[in-house]
């Protein structure tokens, strides 16, 4: 049973508040990331640079380390040591995670020298930065669970920096369980939320004018797309 | 430009002419390019894997080391014995931040005892021959002075006798030391003290916390590390084994070790934590601290990196 039919009169008002709190967050979310927004098929002229490849390069190597990690997790953690194609799928890892690193401090500079957190950005470079430090902490923890006489060296030593700052106490970097638990559950969801984060805050302000940029006036800009090839 | 219009909010990228961008198709060409790169650098490079060193490596490739570090386990004055929280509660132990012991406020959570943990407690477990029974005994019915008496002549004669060899050491009165670590050596070199460290009693078990204390506690672990250029004071950090990458990205943290007052400082480790903790910050922060976010304005690499937008705009 349905009223659909609300007295005239509040009609505006009815049709904002309809569909409670999902119509509420539908709206929210078609507001602030229209479908132009998030799939866009045209960007600002200015985006004419290189930098702007090594943001989706980034990405791209993420998901590779993603994916590769989880053809490592289909056989377990001793699989790679035993078996020369884990082995090969580990060497995936590895050097899908370097690229990736690689990128992202290009990014990272990139960003940093263009002044990329201009014109209500800042989120934007705060994700990116923790998406770096959380980076940073997955690396490590991976570096840890290789079993190895890597791990043991990394592990034996950065458990005095931990232990200093009482981290240790609760972060056990000695703990193979706790730190797989960590390098492979944990961590790449954080980094992936954040991940998600960034780029959606990236559609959602479009990409940041050059610094001292004036926008074209209405007149001037139609002039200058009709130039445009 | 007048100095107002450089003040204003942003403009709206918006407002801005365009050109035409594909995104889905820049992703996938992405996607496939970084694929083909790794799998390609993966069949040049392959990775590393290092065989770990056991207790039973390790006391058979150095007996002697072995024998010493575990008479400093049995006197309490190993690295680990010493180490205070989060491991005991050694008096004094414990880094700190200027007046902030941070180590000390977590507390002992991962309790060790070395004596017992990593010597008496495995001997009695195994197989004793009466010997060892009667060591065991003696060194259970000694005062804590006397226990520590032995330990110490031991340790010193053991750094006396060529190659620290206990078969060479000059006879005196080290009590059941020697009977005790001997036995030690032995379970070792069999491979029981590996699964006994480990296994703590329980059957399922991932934590190595007491074996790698104990073979941290050696020189064997850094020795093989140092040969493979892993020390701290090598910039280890950001090495591998191997002629691999290690974890470059640290150069800024393993940076502070190379240096004075860090160098030095029996707190370097909180020290160091401290300041890249700051450091960490400021660098999520950048946007809003002021010269820093000034920058990219001075150095004029955006006119580089926007060049077609500025020279359309001549
Ligand atoms: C997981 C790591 C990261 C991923 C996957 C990522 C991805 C991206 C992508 C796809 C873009 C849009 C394309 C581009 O402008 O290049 C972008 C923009 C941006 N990134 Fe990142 N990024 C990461 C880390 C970082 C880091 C470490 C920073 C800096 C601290 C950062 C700061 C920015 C900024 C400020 C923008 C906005 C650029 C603009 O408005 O033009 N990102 N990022």
């Amino acid at each position: 049973m349905s009223d659909s039919a609300s007295p005239s009169g509040n009609a505006t008002r009815d049709a904002k508040r309809v569909g409670g709190w999902t119509g509420a967050a539908r709206r929210y979310a078609v507001r602030t990331l229209p479908p132009e927004k998030l799939l866009p098929d045209t960007q600002p002229a200015y985006m004419a640079s290189w930098i702007y490849v090594f943001g989706v390069l980034t990405v791209s190597s993420l998901i590779v380390a993603v994916a590769t990690g989880c053809v490592l997790a289909l056989e377990g953690p001793g699989w790679w040591h035993a078996s020369s194609v884990g082995k090969y799928v580990n060497s995936l890892h590895l050097w899908s995670v370097e690229l990736f690193m690689f990128f992202m401090v290009i990014h990272l500079w990139g960003k940093f020298f263009m002044a990329a957190w201009r014109g209500r950005r800042a989120m934007t470079w705060m994700t990116g930065a923790v998406c770096f430090l959380a980076s940073v902490g997955t690396a490590f923890t991976g570096y840890l669970v290789q079993q190895n006489f890597d791990s043991q060296w990394i592990s034996g030593q950065a458990k005095d920096g931990l232990n200093a700052v009482g981290i240790g106490a609760w972060f056990n970097v000695l703990d193979f369980g706790q730190m797989l638990m960590w390098h492979i559950v944990l961590l790449p969801l954080v980094l992936g939320l954040l991940t998600a984060w960034h780029v959606l805050l990236v559609r959602r302000r479009g990409i940041v004018p050059p610094i001292d940029a004036l926008a074209p006036e209405p007149d001037e800009q139609s002039a200058a797309t009709a130039v445009q090839p | 430009m007048s100095r107002r219009t450089r003040r204003a909010a942003e403009p709206d990228p918006a407002a801005f002419p365009t050109r035409p961008y594909d995104l889905l198709k820049e992703f996938t060409i992405a996607l496939v390019a970084v694929a083909v790169l790794t799998a390609g650098l993966a069949a040049l490079f392959s990775s590393p894997d290092e065989q770990p060193i056991t207790l039973a490596t390790w006391s058979a490739a150095t007996p002697n080391d072995f024998t010493a570090t575990a008479v400093t386990e049995l006197g309490g004055t190993s690295t680990t014995a010493q180490y205070g929280p989060p491991y005991n509660h050694t008096p004094g132990a414990g880094q700190k931040i200027g007046p902030v012991g941070l180590q000390r406020a977590a507390g002992v959570r991962i309790p060790v005892d070395t004596a017992e943990d990593f010597v008496l407690r495995p001997l009695r477990q195994a197989p004793e021959p009466a010997e060892v029974s009667a060591a065991l005994t003696a060194w259970t019915a000694a005062p804590a002075d006397r226990q520590q008496a032995w330990t110490s002549a031991y340790s010193d004669a053991l750094g006396k006798a060529p190659d620290g060899d206990p078969a060479k050491v000059e006879p005196g009165d080290y009590g059941p030391v020697p009977v005790l670590t001997s036995r030690l050596l032995a379970l070792a070199q069999a491979g029981a003290l590996d699964g006994q460290l480990l296994a703590q009693g329980r059957f399922y078990q991932t934590d190595y916390t007491r074996p790698m204390l104990f073979l941290n506690d050696g020189t064997y672990l850094a020795d093989q590390a140092r040969a493979q250029h892993l020390a701290g004071d090598q910039w280890g950090m950001m090495n591998e084994t191997g002629n691999y990458p290690g974890q470059a990205w640290l150069w800024l943290y393993t940076f502070w070790y190379q240096i004075d007052p860090f160098k030095t400082s029996k707190n370097a480790d909180a020290l160091i934590w401290a300041l890249m903790a700051v450091l960490s910050l400021a660098f999520v922060l950048v946007p809003f601290i002021p010269g820093v976010r000034s920058i990219p304005r001075w150095t004029k690499v955006y006119r580089l990196i926007w060049r077609q937008h500025y020279r359309g705009q001549r």
